[in-house]
């Protein structure tokens, strides 16, 4: 059922129809979890979504078709291609800090390659997991697409189900369960999850700017973004430099009570709260450490001289701290990031093209973005996903449909002209092997010049 | 144990080096695997004889000669497929850099099986080097003469600080698979394929199972029965049965078995001779383990051709069963042996069902001289591969993606994939630093009215029907 191109664009098109039409409980529901304004939510939660469904619906039928291959000699007369494959039954397991975008877009995927898809949102994110758990389900097909809602353990049991696909969006500690859980029916999954996302800023570059761009990127959902970048390396001098044009672009976008800016989001949840407000006891505060237990409000915060042993510095933020590790160098900066364990993202800051093209040959991470935060995710022609405990796997634009896609091989020869296949047979002789090797082998192409 | 931590860690460390990045390392590293196949051509031809009787033409042509087109694809291609790949850009990055540029794993482990000791363990190889990676390669102790090959002669040609071979029977591979690798690519059995998906699960390390199945060969009423039989024959008996590509057992209707079945009679006859043990062109069952669980198989349905067997030759003739149940022991495990069950449906759709009911296979074969037969079990089936009207063939072009799906397997490779399957595809958008007015339409103190501004920057819009430019 799910197979045919009209039944997937009409899916599709009907969760364009669910983001329209739903588009004021979404941004309630997300403003209710963790106060996330609605301008961010429209951004992330509907108008990148809408990319992806725009993208993957103009895009779907060429997608989907047989891709031809080169032949070789023996082969010139077949038919030779790539089908794409549904994998069948997949499970989308969503995190609470962009619960939409982050279940949506691979639902986008997995509709357009052809599967059925359980959708587990997360039980963290109270009233999206009920939005999409009570609204979803009457746009799409219920035969074909279900949402379950789950905590901890139930989730545990789900797993135990055979899937044929399985896309899990999360912490690495998770993700380990998730690929060990995955690994007793053989299910191949991505995994998106998380780290510790360098930003290393030179000496030469414009501080505004970069203060801005940084700041964005940082608070952002109140620091509750996978990619947001985590902590800053720099020289001792420029992060005298750096500090005054941070909170000049804090002061600029949440104004001098960030509290009272309905720019700027609140921490989802106690636990959660709770766990980022400890990290405030690194190196020394020096912007903003504000913080309000009854709202889940943390102030954006800079904490420097901070150092690589300090609580900070052993887990992923998700908050909305910045800490700064001075550095010496470029150099020291590269270390210090390849000690580590590989990103999602790393960023780096520089006017000088060959500074921010050493960092991205020298390292290894998920995604590179140079000079800015966050906008290497917008565009849905890049693929999107991490290495190492960052995760496996990638995604966004043609990247999700080729995820959820089985790329089968597929030969298509003739009954007949048995005679080119009979050097093959036994009995084997020197002569056959000569012509076979002379039909099928790939020559190694020289040096010279055809004339 | 702490050998190989120890191995591990000096990969690592010749890895972060970036060592391996060059181009011209990467290609003078190939063209050493080349000369490997070359200079070793006669000691691969011995091992493999002394291993499983694999006669040499087999060893030539698909361990040899299938390397070393890999290995010319690769090094043709090179160049072109390390290369950065720019992207289509939005409005807001119309004038910046974005791109994909492709980063090897690191230390990558390879483990081989022993059914094609060469062609396994290489192939793989090819792309991991490609890619830029350090190796780690683990051969099969099954095909103990290969290992050894393999163990002494291969790290010689090889840079030493970023290749080794570790030689590991069951115990310690587990104890290897404790190390963290940055992937692992397998080839063997589903049920040591969970194993080794659960070790790599603790790392977070990504995999390529490349596992078995029971690859089904449906032939339709309408096929030339004498094609059909040489070539079934030839997919079935090469190796002497021993590759995972290989048709498992046939569907056909009770009509079209009547006719196959002096067909296959006289098509192994062809090949082998009226007594096939004293063929030079027919291979052996590796192992006595192995021996007995084929032999066990033959007490499934009845004999029709072959059946003999000879224990102290490992010697199992190639066999032809017929009236086999689906729950008999030769359809309950991957044969993995020169034995060939025949099944009989009453239709196309029944053979359809019954295939559906099943494990997805490596391969799923169609003999037909109609399109329309080919197109609706390939619509209708899900398999790794699939080849109509010939067996492993699909297999020898570089240009297909070869994997399973399901209990078959997960990833692929081959030609460029492998390459890309040793890669990390690594997203990247360099901006310019100044240009700030673009960016403050996303900054706070946000403003609705700025909102349809900002969609413009970043927006893919739905293309609506075609309208001609006139």
């Amino acid at each position: 059922k799910t197979r045919p191109l009209e039944y997937r664009v009409a899916q599709l098109e009907a969760l364009g129809r669910f983001l329209e039409e739903k588009k004021q409980d979404i941004l309630e529901a997300t403003a209710l979890d963790m106060g996330k304004p609605s301008f961010e939510a429209y951004f992330t939660e509907i108008l990148l979504c809408k990319n992806e469904l725009n993208d993957t619906l103009n895009n779907l039928s060429h997608w989907m078709k047989d891709e031809h291959v080169d032949k070789n000699l023996v082969t010139q007369l077949d038919s030779a291609f790539i089908r794409k494959d549904p994998y069948g039954v997949v499970l989308i397991i969503a995190p609470w800090n962009y619960p939409i975008h982050l279940f949506l877009v691979p639902l986008i995927g997995a509709i357009a390659a052809g599967n059925c898809v359980v959708i587990k949102p997360s039980e963290i994110s109270k009233n999206t997991e009920k939005l999409v758990a009570e609204m979803l389900t009457c746009y799409l097909d219920s035969d074909c697409f279900a949402v379950v809602t789950a905590g901890v353990e139930e989730t545990t049991r789900l797993l135990e189900n055979k899937f044929d696909y399985i896309f899990f969006t999360g912490s690495p500690s998770v993700g380990r369960i998730i690929m060990t859980a995955a690994a007793k029916h053989l299910t191949p999954v991505t995994l998106e999850l998380g780290g510790k996302n360098p930003c290393y800023v030179s000496d030469t570059c414009d501080v505004q700017n970069v203060a801005r761009r940084v700041v964005w990127g940082r608070f952002f959902n109140a620091g509750q973004t996978c990619i947001a970048p985590d902590y800053v390396l720099c020289s001792v001098e420029m992060q005298e430099k750096l500090m005054p044009a941070l909170r000049e672009a804090i002061t600029e976008y949440f104004g001098s009570n960030p509290r009272e800016s309905p720019d700027f989001a609140r921490i989802v949840g106690d636990k959660q709260f709770k766990r980022v407000r400890a990290l405030l006891s690194s190196g020394r505060v020096a912007i903003g450490g504000q913080t309000d237990e009854k709202e889940r409000y943390i102030a954006p915060t800079v904490l420097a001289d901070v150092q690589p042993s300090d609580p900070a510095m052993q887990e992923e933020i998700f908050g909305p701290i910045l800490p700064i590790v001075v550095v010496a160098n470029m150099d020291e900066a590269i270390d210090f990031i390849n000690a580590r364990p590989r990103p999602l993202a790393i960023y780096a800051f520089s006017c000088d093209s060959k500074v921010v093209n050493q960092v991205l040959e020298r390292t290894s991470s998920g995604g590179f973005c140079g000079n800015d935060t966050l906008m290497h995710v917008t565009l849905t022609s890049l693929p999107f996903g991490g290495i190492g405990n960052s995760g496996l796997g990638k995604y966004h634009g043609k990247f999700t449909f080729d995820t959820f896609s089985h790329h089968r091989g597929c030969l298509h020869r003739n009954m007949g002209l048995e005679a080119i296949n009979s050097p093959r047979y036994p009995p084997y002789t020197q002569q056959k092997l000569g012509l076979m090797t002379a039909a099928f082998e790939i020559k190694r192409k020289g040096m010279c010049t055809l004339l | 144990m702490s050998d190989h931590a120890e191995l591990v860690s000096h990969l690592r460390a010749a890895w972060l080096s970036g060592r391996t990045r060059p181009l011209e390392y990467r290609t003078a590293q190939l063209e050493a695997l080349g000369l490997f196949l070359e200079e070793k051509k006669q000691d691969i031809l011995e091992a493999t004889a002394l291993d499983m009787r694999k006669p040499s033409f087999e060893v030539e042509l698909s361990e040899i000669s299938v390397c070393r087109s890999e290995l010319n694809h690769t090094l043709n291609n090179l160049a072109a497929w390390m290369k950065d790949e720019n992207v289509d850009k939005n409005w807001a990055t119309q004038l910046d850099s974005a791109f994909i540029h492709k980063d090897p794993y690191g230390v990558v482990l390879i483990i081989g099986p022993w059914n094609y000791p060469i062609n396994l363990l290489l192939v793989p190889l090819i792309g991991a080097i490609a890619a830029g990676n350090c190796v780690v390669l683990k051969p099969s102790e099954i095909s103990r003469n290969m290992e050894r090959l393999v163990a002494e002669a291969l790290p010689s040609y090889l840079d030493k600080d970023c290749f080794a071979v570790v030689t590991a029977g069951v115990e310690e591979t587990t104890r290897l698979l404790e190390n963290k690798f940055d992937y692992i690519f397998f080839t063997g059995s589903p049920s040591v394929g969970r194993i080794v998906m659960t070790a790599a699960a603790k790392h977070l390390t990504p995999v390529t199972l490349e596992l078995g199945g029971k690859n089904p060969c449906y032939v339709s009423d309408t096929c030339n029965v004498q094609n059909v039989a040489r070539r079934v024959a030839w997919g079935r008996f090469f190796n002497a049965g021993q590759t995972c590509v290989a048709p498992d057992y046939i569907l056909c209707s009770v009509e079209m078995r009547e006719r196959l079945v002096p067909a296959l009679r006289e098509a192994i006859t062809e090949f082998y001779g009226p007594e096939p043990r004293d063929s030079p062109d027919f291979a052996r069952i590796v192992g006595d383990k192995q021996f007995n669980r084929v032999q066990a198989l033959l007490s499934s349905g009845r004999v029709a051709i072959g059946g003999e067997t000879d224990e102290k030759e490992r010697y199992i003739a190639p066999t032809v069963l017929v009236d086999v149940q689906e729950d008999d022991p030769v359809m309950r495990e991957e044969i993995f042996g020169p034995v060939l069950p025949i099944l009989t449906v009453t239709s196309e759709e029944d053979a359809i069902t019954f295939i559906n009911a099943r494990e997805r296979p490596l391969t799923l074969y169609v003999f037909s001289s109609s399109t329309k037969v080919v197109r609706r079990l390939l619509e209708r089936t899900s398999s790794g591969g699939f080849c109509a009207n010939d067996t492993i063939m699909h297999m020898t072009l570089t240009s297909l993606p070869f994997g399973g799906i399901g209990l078959s397997g997960m990833g692929r490779y081959h030609g460029r994939f492998t390459f890309e399957t040793f890669s990390h595809l690594r997203s990247a958008l360099l901006r310019a630093d100044g240009r700030e007015a673009l960016n403050s339409l996303r900054y706070p103190p946000y403003a609705p009215r700025r909102l349809p501004m900002l969609r413009t920057t970043v927006e893919s819009r739905r293309r609506t029907a075609a309208c001609t430019l006139l």
